[in-house]
């Protein structure tokens, strides 16, 4: 899996497509966000927006993901899921953790 | 391509006079995908609906994962052999792995507040969530096999299009 990543207003927008899943998008998921830190993002939005399947790999970069960007002063939230990847951040309460939006225009100006 | 993949064993649609798909994987993280669309082909051939196949198809994915890592040690030598098999209102999943087995009542509760923010530590968590009933039985000479159970509800056969034609 490639994920793209593009910029708007000083963040880095991530958008994985398709499975975050063992063996196929965790690692890449992880890889994209070393690289938007290494590359001096702070701030990260990911728009989960095409991803059609997620399992417990996948929500573990995710944490991972926060934990990391969180660390280093910065914000790391989510965009545009799918009520599939909804369902699942319901059911690991990780909801509760993460800043959700509806779409990327609220979630960008959210990190103003 | 699936040569390369699947060491040894069988795949076969599952019916209700035959209700059996086995495969044996070796312990790399690609045959997670591989189980799995072998799994949900075989689900849909029994018109299981859509939600149920895909919870089906999660809790299969989390218990291959699990027994390839945790259980088989990520072992290429080691095997992972999963059952599928349909016994009239209920799909029954068994995975086996190789390995030298856990105790249940230690894997923390991925809820507690202490473990919200763990990477790890969800598998089981989706597996039973995803099915009804999960139990871990562990063999005398090594192994654990965990078998998952679902009852499911079998959609109607698609009218022909001569049925259609008559409404």
């Amino acid at each position: 899996m490639k994920i793209a990543a593009r910029h708007s207003k000083g963040i880095t927008i991530l958008e994985p497509k398709g499975k975050i899943t063992i063996g196929i998008g965790d690692v890449a998921l992880r890889d994209a966000v070393h690289e938007a830190m290494d590359a001096g993002s702070e701030n990260i939005l990911i728009n989960l927006g095409d991803v059609t399947t997620i399992d417990s790999s996948g929500i573990g970069e995710l944490v991972s993901a926060y934990t990391t960007v969180t660390n280093r002063g910065g914000k790391l939230k989510l965009a545009n899921l799918p009520p599939k990847v909804q369902d699942i951040l319901q059911i690991t309460q990780l909801v509760t953790v993460f800043d959700v939006f509806s779409d990327e225009e609220e979630a960008l100006a959210s990190f103003e | 391509m699936l040569g390369d993949l699947v060491n040894s064993g069988r795949s076969e649609a599952m019916t209700t006079s035959e209700p059996k798909v086995c495969l044996e994987i070796g312990s790399r993280t690609e045959n997670v995908e591989l189980v799995q669309i072998a799994v949900k082909a075989s689900l849909q051939q029994l018109r299981i609906d859509t939600e149920t196949s895909q919870a089906i198809g999660t809790a299969v994915r989390e218990a291959v994962a699990n027994a390839i890592q945790h259980g088989n040690g990520m072992d290429p030598d080691k095997q992972v052999r999963v059952e599928c098999s349909f016994d009239g209102d209920e799909v029954v999943i068994q995975v086996r792995d190789q390995g030298n087995g856990f105790d249940p009542k230690q894997v923390p509760d991925p809820l507690d507040p202490d473990n919200l923010m763990r990477p790890n530590g969800r598998g089981i968590f989706f597996m039973k969530k995803f099915m009804d009933d999960i139990q871990f039985s562990f063999e005398p000479a090594g192994g654990t096999v965990v078998t998952m159970r679902k009852r499911v509800t079998l959609q109607p056969p698609a009218a022909s299009q001569e049925e259609e034609d008559e409404r």
